[in-house]
């Protein structure tokens, strides 16, 4: 089957989210189709952290948003405790998502400028009328408290008095507002400073944690999800390229993609020489990709038969799975 | 040594209806021809407010301005600025953060380039369009002659930000502003891009000023760097030199919030707890005090003044680094 494989999956109890062959796809006229995401499959623990890692436009984010069917994907199946999301109806599908919240990448742009931020913290449990008023203003009042926010100083402002740093924890105050069991965050830190972005990605190791949480983690920095992930996802143009641990994939990336990205980092060491050539040029593009592997076009080990033949993902090592046909050994 | 642009006890204030926001405090800071310095600090430490004001940037009713600009021998801070507008091209150029903004998105690429050449240069229409092919094939942006037709939306944000340096070093700019030019896009085209000006800036003999709040960043693409915090500048030295013996504990804490690719997976990152002082009201002692970890009695008491510890060396703290004092920790 010319999918990414499903070598990578795991058969046991404790998986929340299981993904099966989730295709997802956008008309954009003239009778031409983005392949946003082309067939991924890819299970999540309890209490685990799935770091999705990638370019702009490599479809990590569509992927994120298909699991809360916004939109639905084409095709394929989410499974998100036993309940095949796709296939639940309107009514039902809403009050599941209760339990699966988003954190957005855009701190300042997520948060309604009209609102006080007692309003947009209390607005989940406003709608689906947990409590009475006296509960859901102790609730967010608790809610801040835990995100690092004093709620007599910040219940009554509105977001546009914040720094990006602090309305991205309002934002995450809201998402735990309906004590999800996942949250979904879509580069919650790559709009915040460095000295602000370690603030925050504790601060949701701290809400992990304390609420048990199991977290989808996209990013295009491979730096920033080794500090919160278990396991990591690396995409290239809507397939998986590697899937596996973090000290497996940062010790020894088989992917030359993954590879490639880890080469990009910088480093703060002026003496600090790149081994690699860093990846040169940009994805092609996602209407028309390359036959084969999708990444042959950028690789230095591509081969004739990376254009013929579709790599499917194997273990190259324990608990690391690799799409390519010359594997970084 | 030789100095482009040399920024002497700047001090910038805006009005605002809290009172005076101090945004630049005492900044000296010279630019040797043909170096690149980096300024260093977090948002709203006055980095970018200090950039605009050496190249004439600010002005209007709210702002007070005092010290001395002096480029290529002209003191900018005198000129008036139709004056200063003349500069602007052939002697200093900028490049700004959010290429999807600084963009016209109604003009051709080809038409935005070539602009400046008409104006500045006076050149034909004919000789515009060939100059702006040959840059747009010196800022490695492949089918040029395709690309002087394109709109920027249809651009990708790294091809974006080579159309923006393409305009920058369109007239042969002595010096060139790059403020935040990478933080916009991913990780991989941060790399190419950093690449592209450090390859430009020897190529054209360019002095550069880049911007960050990436220690990471400055690390591999600068000589100097100077660190901001709080409106003044705290550490200032050649790069290795800083790196390689740093006195300034903010410093060290902004290199130590840096998630790298290195760090054990699953811990806390370090983190500078605290925010950024109040501008409108300037502490009495260091301004960094409140918030560092080795704070003594005598900073909270007493301002720090710049103090030159030799090797181009400078910064400002009353117990550096490096020293052996009795710290809390």
């Amino acid at each position: 089957m010319a999918g990414s494989g499903y070598a990578h999956l795991r058969d046991s109890d404790d998986v929340v989210l299981a993904l099966r062959d989730i295709v997802v796809e956008f008309r954009v006229g003239g009778g031409r189709v983005v392949n946003a995401v082309s067939r991924i499959s890819i299970d999540v623990r309890r209490g685990e952290t799935l770091a999705i890692v990638g370019e702009s436009g490599c479809g990590k984010t569509t992927l994120g948003k298909a699991i809360l069917q916004l939109p639905a994907p084409n095709t394929g199946q989410v499974m998100f405790e036993g309940t095949d999301l796709t296939k639940l109806p309107k009514e039902q599908l809403r009050s599941a998502r209760t339990a699966i919240q988003m954190v957005f990448q855009d701190p300042i742009s997520s948060l309604d400028p009209r609102m006080t931020v007692g309003e947009i913290v209390g607005e989940p449990l406003w709608i689906w009328g947990r409590g009475s008023e006296a509960d859901r203003e102790a609730k967010v009042r608790e809610l801040l408290n835990n995100v690092g926010l004093d709620p007599e100083l910040v219940l009554h402002r509105r977001s546009y008095e914040f720094s990006g740093g602090q309305c991205q924890r309002i934002s995450i105050a809201r998402s735990l507002a309906l004590e999800p069991r996942m949250l979904i965050c879509d580069e919650p830190v790559s709009a915040l400073d460095v000295s602000i972005q370690a603030q925050i990605l504790n601060l949701l190791q701290d809400m992990k944690d304390r609420y048990g949480l199991t977290m989808v983690f996209i990013s295009h920095d491979l730096a920033v999800v080794k500090a919160v992930s278990n396991r990591i996802m690396v995409m290239y143009l809507g397939k998986i390229c590697e899937v596996g641990s973090p000290d497996a994939i940062y010790s020894k990336p088989a992917h030359h993609y993954t590879s490639a990205l880890l080469d990009s980092v910088p480093v703060p060491d002026p003496a600090y020489q790149r081994n690699n050539v860093a990846l040169q040029g940009e994805p092609p593009s996602p209407v028309a990709p390359p036959t084969g592997c999708r990444f042959r076009t950028r690789c230095p080990a591509a081969s004739p038969l990376c254009a013929a033949e579709e790599p499917l993902l194997r273990e190259v090592a324990p608990d690391q799975f690799v799409a390519c046909h010359h594997p970084r050994l | 040594m030789n100095t482009i642009l040399s920024i002497a006890a700047m001090n910038i204030k805006f009005v605002t209806p809290r009172g005076l926001l101090e945004a630049v405090h005492e900044v000296s800071l010279d630019i040797p021809v043909g170096s690149s310095v980096g300024i260093v600090g977090e948002s709203g430490s006055g980095k970018t407010v200090l950039s605009r004001a050496a190249m004439g940037l600010l002005s209007g009713s709210t702002v007070r301005r005092e010290g001395k600009v002096v480029f290529d021998g002209k003191e900018l801070t005198t000129m008036t600025r139709e004056q200063v507008r003349n500069e602007f091209g052939t002697g200093m150029a900028m490049i700004f953060q959010d290429p999807m903004t600084a963009l016209n998105p109604v003009r051709r690429v080809g038409t935005q380039i070539a602009e400046s050449l008409r104006i500045r240069l006076g050149m034909s229409k004919k000789a515009a369009v060939v100059r702006t092919i040959e840059l747009l094939s010196l800022v490695q942006i492949p089918d040029p002659q395709a690309m002087l037709r394109k709109f920027p939306y249809q651009l990708s944000g790294g091809m974006r930000q080579r159309v923006m340096i393409a305009i920058a070093i369109s007239c042969s700019p002595k010096l060139l502003f790059a403020d935040e030019p990478t933080t916009a896009l991913d990780v991989t085209v941060q790399s190419q891009i950093l690449q592209l000006l450090s390859d430009l800036r020897r190529e054209l003999k360019m002095s550069m000023v880049l911007v960050t709040h990436d220690l990471g960043v400055v690390a591999g693409n600068t000589d100097y760097v100077a660190v901001m915090y709080a409106g003044e500048i705290v550490e200032q030295a050649p790069t290795s030199e800083l790196f390689a013996n740093m006195k300034m504990p903010y410093t060290e804490a902004l290199l130590k919030s840096i998630p790298t690719i290195h760090m054990q997976s699953g811990k806390r990152l370090a983190v500078i707890e605290g925010r950024l002082p109040d501008p409108t009201s300037r502490l009495q002692g260091c301004s960094f005090a409140p918030r560092c970890p080795y704070v003594q009695p005598k900073c909270t008491a007493e301002h720090p003044p710049l103090v030159n510890a030799g090797n181009d060396h400078l910064y400002r703290c009353w117990f550096p680094l490096g020293q052996t004092i009795a710290r809390k920790q």
